[in-house]
């Protein structure tokens, strides 16, 4: 369903995964890995979502899904029809034309398809207890251990195969002790034999896959035509060269996919090669279909109060609590309003969740009703469980809040940007050396300022401009006018010369002389002269006056 | 409850309205600092806008309480909860934003600061910062005399400060001195410091010159404060003891106990004819 609140609560990449999956080092027991590779997703996809068997109605014709580029739509796959016809991935659209005037276009779409992938890589857990992305086609299974439950390694692949051709999604399969050996198998072994695909661990890897060659070591398409004007042309090319020429000759290439020697030890499982599995995490969710479409607010309040009570039971069975919630509600005509809080400590305290919806609630328009009420916990912490406070439960007459629930409230009715503390940053600048941060959010260790610097109390969010009064252009000032009265200066003590951050501001930037001066009636000020005379850096310096002491 | 009736006792009582003898007695005793209390603080301090006086007041105020108060013999870490700054937008630009290395060294890693864009807004602030038992004061500023601060509002805090034990400290800031449920008031203006004995033309301590013109428990007064490690406060010389201010505030106490409308009605009336 469309809408800002997605129906699957999926947080597939960058999480840690719950055992690091290295390839093994070398001598140690070894692993086995299923590399799946869609090798036509795309146009599977386009033909799944038109409904269509391979071969039927609009797939008979030639097609081919395109990218917009800026130079005109490029051809990012074709079906059979159209690759016979001569259109490859890659070329204009307008070449492809010009050798079948008939091809039929579709726009391609690699975000739809890395997240079907990624649906894929949960749904092929059930061979392997995790499974990695291997963008943009392919898939990764660890399989270790688990290759008797089908009966061996073939009948695991033989139920990979049959899955697949259920799902009608072209597929090629390999099993080999690293990632790197089954990829290259499944995208370069020879097709079709069941045998052909298993790299056991007693088998000697250089020799079964000195035959494929070198693209099936994931290089990126540099590295592959510097190999090939090289003359190496396969995996066992490699093998005759001396391994120092090789070092030598990509001593500058850091990353794996433009190193051939690097992936060629992934390949071997002489290094090993970490990947990101994907894991499934399903947000806390509650959700209340209603009989009646409800318009009045206090029955929403009262569903909302429920809400929270079921999230508040779901939180605490897991152990959570709630930093971000989204509470949506569908109205009869099929709109849907969401609206959102945040919470500055994890909590999970249903009066607490429900007062702070409250408050957001005020503005929304009911229509002809809510049908449907859902809420959320779209970011949550660890909460451990505490023995519950019997006075905390009454609201009001009891002890008071706690700060989190009291920084929530005022963040929920001021906004984030009015809740906010003073942390100090190393700067020179008195405007910089301050800057503000969430008002739980952990101080970061900073050099405090110095005790013999006087600093004021309190500081104008930008400097205002002075007329002042001085015996001479660096000397100290005599009287100034501020906001329209005159103070005289009786005291001052200066100045403190504050120069500009010269590896921050421009080379116009002026110095500062600070002067801390008090009036006539005992007000106590900090004022600057930004620069001093003759500095070539503008004319006659400006006064300003930027704190008030205490 | 004792404390939910109005202060109703002017500060400068006329001798029509003969005082209850137990509350004369009660405030015989001078205010002075470094006493505790047992009654959480309510003060309003009225300050101008130019300066800094009032919220550096505040703190003073409050520093001297923690320093008073005894420890609690079975902590064992010490108090180190944070406090609440409110600000509304008027007090923001009169007289700027806290500065963090210029706040007392106890005091400046544990300010949470809101700065509210109304009135309104930052006397909800206030009210949900006293009702929070984590904090350890809260201190506000609000300038001028708006409507939402009326007395209603102002009984909201007081009755919330003492339910929850949290002491506030409330600056107007170029306000004039309207009806409030405040325990102390005060008016407070920057004094000329005593100069440093290393170099007598610096600024030295901060100095006051506050003037506590209706308080619950203690008699009017003016005192010269200065904050250097203790609050320490001196009757100031027999010539400079005017009154800080021209407004009268005798009248206001007497009518509290109607509603706050015709109370102010009567107050600028009175106003207008001794002014």
């Amino acid at each position: 369903m469309p809408g800002p609140l997605p129906l699957l609560p999926l947080k597939a990449m960058g999480r840690e995964p719950p055992a690091p999956p290295h390839a093994p080092p070398p001598g140690a027991a070894s692993r086995r890995i299923l590399a799946i590779w869609c090798a036509r997703l795309a146009i599977d996809r386009w033909r799944l979502s038109e409904g269509l068997a391979m071969g039927e109605g609009a797939d008979a014709a030639p097609l081919a899904l395109i990218t917009e580029t800026a130079h005109g739509p490029r051809i990012a796959a074709a079906n059979d029809a159209g690759l016979e016809a001569g259109a490859q991935p890659g070329m204009m659209l307008a070449d492809a034309r010009t050798l079948c005037p008939q091809l039929a276009v579709a726009p391609s779409d690699p975000a739809g398809d890395l997240a079907f992938l990624e649906k894929l890589a949960l749904w092929a857990q059930r061979w392997g207890p995790w499974s990695a992305l291997d963008p943009p086609d392919g898939l990764i299974v660890d399989v270790t251990g688990v290759a008797h439950l089908f009966g061996g390694e073939e009948g695991l692949l033989a139920d990979a195969r049959a899955a697949f051709a259920r799902r009608a999604l072209a597929s090629r399969f390999a099993i080999a002790p690293t990632a790197g050996a089954a990829w290259a198998l499944a995208h370069h072994g020879r097709a079709g034999g069941g045998q052909s695909a298993i790299l056991r661990a007693e088998d000697d890897a250089a020799a079964r896959l000195g035959a494929l060659p070198v693209a099936a070591l994931r290089l990126d398409d540099d590295t592959l035509t510097v190999l090939r004007r090289l003359g190496l042309k396969r995996l066992g090319d490699l093998h005759g060269v001396k391994r120092e020429a090789l070092v030598r000759r990509f001593r500058n290439r850091r990353s794996a996919a433009a190193n051939p020697l690097i992936r060629l030890d992934q390949l071997l499982g002489r290094v090993p090669e970490p990947l990101l599995p994907v894991i499934a995490t399903h947000a806390p969710l509650a959700q209340r279909r209603l009989m009646e479409p409800i318009r009045h607010r206090t029955l929403l309040d009262r569903v909302v109060a429920d809400l929270a009570e079921d999230m508040a039971r779901q939180l605490e069975g897991r152990g959570l609590g709630a930093r971000r919630l989204e509470l949506g509600m569908w109205r009869v005509d099929g709109e849907v309003v969401v609206r959102r809080v945040e919470m500055a400590a994890p909590s999970r305290a249903a009066a607490h969740i429900a007062s702070l919806f409250d408050r957001r609630l005020e503005d929304v328009d009911a229509g002809f009703g809510f049908e449907m009420v859902r809420l959320r916990a779209a970011w949550t912490e660890p909460l451990a469980l505490v023995q519950a406070d019997i006075e905390q439960d009454g609201e009001g007459d009891g002890p008071g809040t706690s700060l989190a629930a009291c920084i929530d409230r005022l963040v929920v009715r001021l906004g984030m940007e009015a809740v906010r503390r003073p942390v100090s940053r190393a700067s020179h600048m008195p405007e910089r050396a301050q800057r503000w941060q969430g008002p739980l959010e952990p101080e970061k260790t900073s050099l405090e300022e110095f005790d013999f610097h006087h600093r004021p109390l309190k500081m104008l969010d930008r400097p205002e401009h002075i007329a002042v009064i001085y015996e001479s252009p660096d000397g100290l000032p005599r009287k100034f006018r501020w906001r329209g009265t005159v103070h005289e200066v009786l005291r001052v003590e200066g100045p403190e010369r504050i120069a500009p951050e010269w590896w921050r501001e421009r080379g116009s930037a002026r110095l500062r002389d600070y002067y801390r001066i008090e009036d006539g009636e005992g007000r106590r000020y900090w004022i600057y002269r930004s620069g001093i005379a003759g500095d070539g850096r503008g004319g006659t310096p400006d006064w300003f006056l930027q704190g008030l002491f205490g | 409850m004792a404390q939910a009736t109005p202060d109703s006792i002017p500060s400068e009582a006329p001798p029509a309205i003969p005082a209850p003898g137990a509350l004369t007695a009660v405030r015989k005793a001078e205010w002075r600092p470094g006493e505790v209390s047992d009654e959480v603080p309510h003060a309003e301090i009225f300050a101008r806008g130019g300066e800094a006086t009032g919220t550096a007041l505040a703190l003073a105020f409050a520093r001297d309480r923690m320093r008073a108060a005894r420890p609690d013999p079975v902590a064992d870490v010490p108090d180190e909860r944070m406090w609440l700054w409110v600000q509304d937008r008027e007090a923001l630009r009169r007289s700027g934003r806290p500065y963090r290395p210029g706040l007392p060294r106890g005091l400046r890693h544990r300010l949470i600061h809101v700065a509210a864009a109304s009135a309104e807004d930052a006397l909800f602030a206030l009210e949900e910062g006293l009702r929070c038992r984590d904090l350890a004061f809260v201190v506000g500023e609000i300038a001028g005399n708006p409507r939402a601060l009326d007395f209603t509002a102002s009984r909201r805090l007081s009755l919330a400060a003492e339910r929850h034990g949290v002491p506030f400290w409330l600056v107007r800031i170029d306000a004039r001195r309207d009806l409030s449920s405040a325990r102390m008031r005060w008016e407070a203006a920057a004094a000329a410091s005593p100069p440093p004995r290393w170099n007598p033309q610096a600024p030295g301590t901060p100095t006051w010159r506050a003037e506590l013109f209706r308080a619950r428990r203690h008699p009017p007064g003016t005192w010269t404060l200065r904050d250097d490690g203790v609050l320490a406060a001196e009757r100031p010389a027999a010539a400079s003891s005017e009154p800080l201010t021209m407004v009268p505030h005798g009248l206001f106490g007497a009518t509290m106990s109607r509603q706050d409308r015709l109370a102010r009605q009567e107050g600028q009336e009175a106003r207008s004819e001794t002014g």
